[in-house]
C-alpha cells in the first residue's frame, strides 16, 4: 500500500500530479515498450507457443489399455517418456518417407528454381514481348490449389482418361506408367514444380528489377554481352533471393502432402505413408495414435528447422567470405 | 473420477456464465444420463444423405408425441467420422446419436463412447438377422447400436458380354478364375475384374465369405487371425490371378476405373448389395446391361456371403439423454415409415429384414430394370450372411491392407506375404497399446 501514501504526501506539498517524479516517468518509458507487445506475445503464445507446447506435451503420453479394453477405463492416459520418439526413430516407414522426400526434393528444388530463374532472366531482358502476360500466365499456376492441382494432373497420367496417352497410343509410340517406380517422382514432382515455378520466378523477377540501370550501362560500356551481364551481373546480384527461393522450396518439400495424397487412390505405387507428413497422418487419424503423430511432428519440425536455418547459415558465411574477398 | 467431475463443474459454470437459463438442467443430470421429464433434443451425426428428411417424420410424428427432437448434422462418412466422434468424446461433447460402420464399433466401444442400450432397444432383436445384431453386442450381454444397413456382397457382371465370349456366371470361385482366363484368351485386353487394394472391406468381406474370424476373444485376451486358413485361401486365390495377369490389379473408384466399366473394358464386379447406386455414376452408359447373381462359393453347392459396408445407429457415453435417443435409434432402424423413408431419401438397404422386401424393395433399382426380382434375390443373399467378428483396431488393419496388398498387386507378388505383414501390423498395434494379445 505505497501508492495512497505517495498521494497524500503529493498533497501535502500541494502539487498531486502536475509534476510527477522523474523515476515515474521513466518508469513509465521503460514499461511502454512491453505494454505495446502485449497483444502480439499474447497471440503468440495462445495460437503458437501453446500449440506447439501442447503438442510437445502430447508426444511424451501415450495411452495404456488393459485386457479386452472394451467398458469404461479400460483406457488411460500415461507417461510414455521418450517412448515415442525412439518408436518413431526406429520405425524404418518414417526414414524410407524421409529418403522419398529427398529424392522428390533433390528433383524439385533444382528444376523449378532452375526454371524460375530462366524465366525471370528472360522476362528481365530487354527484347522480351508480351512480357505482363507472360509474367501472369507463368505464375498463374500458382494460384491453382495443391488439391486441385494433383486431381488435374492425376487425369493426364492415368493411360485410360488421359489426352496425352491417346495421342501417343495414336503415334504408336510407347506409354509409360507414370504412376509407378522411377516416373511417380517425376509425375509428383512436375506437379509441385508447374505450381510452384511462377511464386519463385516473382521473387527473382523482382529482385532483377531493383538492381540499377547503372550497373547494365557500365556492364555495356565495357563490352559485356546480354548473356555476359546474365551470368556475371543479375545472377550475383539476386543471390539472396535465390537463397530464400530456396530456403522456402526446402520447407514446400519437406512439408509435402497434398500430391501423393491426392494421387494415392488412383494408383497402388502411393502408400498411405508414402511421406512423412502422411504418415503422421495417418497415424493421428488413421490409427488413432496422437501421441506417436505428436512425436513424429516434433522431429519433422525440427528436422526443418535444422536443415533450412543450417542451409541460411551457410549461405550467410559463404556471403560474408565473398564479401570480405 | 476427479476429473470427470472438475470439467463437469467449469462446464455447468461456463453455461452459467453464458447465461443459461435452466440452472436445473445442470444440476440434475445425472453420470447415467437418465432421462429428464419434459422436452429433450438430440443431436445426430450421420452421412446417410437425406436423413434430415427420416429425422422430420421422427420431429413430426412419434418424437412430437413423446417431446424428443431430433437434429441432423451431416458427417463426413466412415473412418472419418470415428476420428471425429472419439476426438468429441475426449472432450466429453460427442453427440447424442452417430452413425457408425459396425466394424467401428470395437474401436467405438473400447473408447467407451458407446453406451449400453441393451435396456431400450433389445426387443427389436428379432427384426434383424442374427449374424447382424451380433455385430451390435460385441459377443457381449450389451448393446452398443442398432443395426441400420447392410452390405451383402454379390456378384455383379455384364450379361450381355458374357454371352458374347460364352461364359457362364461362376458359381464356385475356381469356376470364377475359369471364367477369367476363358476371357483374357478370346479377349486379351479386356479384364473380368480387377483386385483393387484400395478397399480393405471388399478383402474383409471375402475372408468373411471364406469362414475368416481376424478377431476372437479368449478370457481377456484377443486373438487375431488375419492370417488364418480361410483369408490365406482367399489371398492366395486373388494373388494368383493377378499374378498370371487373369484379372487386373488397378485400384477401383478411379477415373481409369469408371471408363473401363463404361467401355466393358472390365465385365464384372465382385461388390455388395449398393452397388447399383455406384454403378449408375461409375458406367451410366451401361445402364441395363448388368445382372446380379449371388457370390461364387467356394465349395460347390454352398451358400454363403460376405458383407462389404453397412451401419448402425449407435448411442454416445455422453449424452444426457441416452433412453429418448436409443427410442429414436430403435424407431429409426425398425418403423416401417421410417425405413421406407431412409430408403427412399438415402438410398440404403434394410438391414431390418422385415423392410428389404416391402416398400421401396418392390421394384428393382433402376439401373436394373432388367432384372425384376433383384431385390428379392438380394434379400435372398443377405440371408447368407456368413458372421464377422471385429476388434477394437480395424483401422490398424485396413491401412495395413491397403499399403501392403496395394505393393503386392502392383509388383504382383506373393500375396500371402502381404497378409502376414497385415497380420503382424495389427497384433503389434494391440500390444502396443496394451491390450491382452493371445498368441
Amino acid at each position: 500500500m505505497k501508492s495512497p501514501a505517495r498521494r497524500t504526501s503529493y498533497g501535502a506539498e500541494g502539487a498531486p500530479y502536475a509534476h510527477p517524479s522523474p523515476t515515474t516517468t521513466l518508469r513509465r518509458a521503460r514499461s511502454a515498450p512491453y505494454l505495446f507487445l502485449v497483444p502480439a506475445a499474447v497471440l503468440f503464445l495462445l495460437f503458437f507457443a501453446l500449440p506447439i507446447g501442447y503438442a510437445v506435451w502430447l508426444s511424451f503420453r501415450k495411452v495404456r489399455v488393459s485386457g479386452l479394453g472394451l467398458g469404461s477405463g479400460a483406457r488411460e492416459e500415461v507417461w510414455a517418456g521418450l517412448e515415442n520418439y525412439t518408436g518413431a526413430l526406429s520405425d524404418s516407414e518414417l526414414l524410407s518417407g524421409a529418403l522419398r522426400v529427398l529424392g522428390y526434393g533433390c528433383i524439385v528444388v533444382p528444376v523449378m528454381l532452375g526454371l524460375a530463374l530462366l524465366f525471370a532472366l528472360m522476362l528481365d531482358s530487354e527484347r522480351v514481348r508480351l512480357a505482363p502476360f507472360t509474367r501472369l500466365a507463368i505464375f498463374l499456376p500458382y494460384a491453382v490449389p495443391g488439391v486441385v492441382a494433383a486431381l488435374l494432373w492425376g487425369f493426364l497420367y492415368l493411360p485410360d482418361v488421359s489426352p496425352f496417352f491417346y495421342v501417343l497410343d495414336g503415334l504408336g509410340l510407347p506409354q509409360p506408367d507414370l504412376l509407378d517406380g522411377g516416373p511417380l517422382y517425376l509425375a509428383l514432382s512436375n506437379i509441385a514444380v508447374w505450381g510452384g515455378t511462377g511464386f519463385n520466378m516473382i521473387v527473382i523477377y523482382t529482385a532483377l528489377r531493383a538492381i540499377p540501370a547503372e550497373v547494365y550501362e557500365a556492364a555495356k560500356l565495357d563490352g559485356a554481352t546480354p548473356l555476359q551481364i546474365a551470368l556475371r551481373i543479375k545472377i550475383p546480384m539476386v543471390a539472396p533471393s535465390l537463397v530464400l527461393t530456396f530456403f522456402f522450396s526446402i520447407i514446400a518439400t519437406l512439408q509435402v502432402f497434398n500430391e501423393p495424397t491426392t494421387l494415392k487412390p488412383l494408383t497402388n505405387s502411393v502408400a498411405t505413408t508414402w511421406s512423412p507428413l502422411m504418415k503422421v497422418y495417418q497415424d493421428a487419424f488413421g490409427k488413432g495414435d496422437i501421441h506417436a503423430a505428436a512425436a513424429q511432428a516434433t522431429l519433422i519440425a525440427l528436422a526443418t528447422l535444422v536443415l533450412s536455418f543450417g542451409f541460411l547459415r551457410a549461405a550467410n558465411r559463404r556471403t560474408k567470405q565473398e564479401a570480405a574477398r | 473420477m476427479p476429473y470427470t467431475k472438475r470439467r463437469r463443474l467449469v462446464s455447468s459454470a461456463v453455461a452459467v456464465t453464458l447465461g443459461a437459463t435452466a440452472i436445473a438442467a445442470c444440476g440434475s443430470s445425472s453420470d447415467d444420463g437418465e432421462a429428464r421429464s419434459g422436452p429433450v433434443s438430440l443431436t445426430y451425426w450421420t452421412w446417410t444423405p437425406g436423413m434430415d428428411k427420416v429425422v422430420d417424420l421422427w420431429n413430426k410424428g412419434p418424437g412430437k408425441k413423446e417431446q424428443i427432437t431430433v437434429t441432423v448434422k451431416k458427417q463426413a462418412s466412415g473412418d472419418t467420422l470415428v476420428t471425429k466422434i472419439l476426438t468429441a468424446h475426449k472432450a466429453g461433447k460427442a453427440p447424442d446419436l452417430v452413425q457408425a460402420e459396425y466394424q467401428a464399433l470395437p474401436t467405438l466401444v473400447s473408447n467407451d463412447a458407446l453406451a449400453d442400450i441393451g435396456d431400450t432397444v433389445g426387443g427389436a432383436k428379432s427384426k434383424f438377422a442374427e449374424g447382424v445384431w451380433q455385430q451390435t453386442t460385441l459377443g457381449t450381454d450389451a448393446v452398443y447400436a442398432v443395426p441400420q444397413d447392410i452390405g451383402p456382397m454379390m456378384f455383379y457382371y455384364r450379361e450381355d458380354l458374357f454371352k458374347e465370349y460364352g461364359l457362364t456366371v461362376p458359381a464356385t470361385w475356381d469356376e470364377f478364375a475359369e471364367t477369367a482366363r476363358k476371357l483374357k484368351k478370346a479377349a486379351p485386353d479386356k479384364d473380368l475384374t480387377t483386385f483393387s487394394a484400395n478397399d480393405s472391406g471388399l478383402f474383409a468381406g471375402l475372408a468373411q465369405q471364406a469362414g475368416a474370424r481376424w478377431w476372437t476373444t479368449s478370457g481377456d485376451k484377443w486373438k487375431v487371425g488375419i492370417n488364418d486358413a480361410a483369408t490365406k485361401k482367399v489371398a492366395d486365390f486373388w494373388g494368383g490371378l493377378v499374378e498370371e495377369g487373369a484379372v487386373d490389379n488397378q485400384p477401383m473408384y478411379t477415373p481409369a476405373w469408371n471408363k473401363a466399366l463404361n467401355t466393358g473394358k472390365q465385365i464384372a464386379w465382385v461388390s455388395a448389395v449398393w452397388a447399383p447406386g455406384t454403378l449408375t455414376t461409375a458406367a451410366p452408359g451401361t445402364k441395363g446391361k448388368w445382372a446380379m447373381a449371388p457370390l461364387p462359393q467356394w465349395n460347390e453347392g454352398e451358400s454363403s456371403t460376405g458383407s462389404w459396408g453397412g451401419s448402425s445407429t449407435a448411442v454416445t457415453t455422453d449424452s444426457r439423454n441416452k433412453e429418448a435417443a436409443a427410442k429414436f435409434a430403435a424407431w429409426l432402424n425398425t418403423d416401417g415409415e421410417a425405413l421406407n423413408a431412409l430408403a427412399k431419401e438415402g438410398g440404403i438397404y434394410p438391414a431390418s429384414t422385415s423392410a428389404q422386401l416391402s416398400g421401396a424393395f418392390t421394384s428393382p433399382p433402376e439401373y436394373f430394370s432388367n432384372q425384376p426380382d433383384f431385390y428379392k434375390k438380394a434379400a435372398g443373399i443377405a440371408e447368407t450372411t456368413a458372421p464377422s467378428a471385429w476388434g477394437p483396431n480395424v483401422n490398424v488393419a485396413y491401412t495395413s491392407f491397403k499399403d501392403a496388398f496395394g505393393a503386392a498387386a502392383k509388383n504382383k507378388s506373393d500375396f500371402t506375404a502381404a497378409l502376414d505383414t497385415m497380420q503382424e501390423d495389427t497384433v503389434a498395434d494391440l500390444e502396443k497399446q496394451g491390450f491382452g494379445v493371445a498368441e
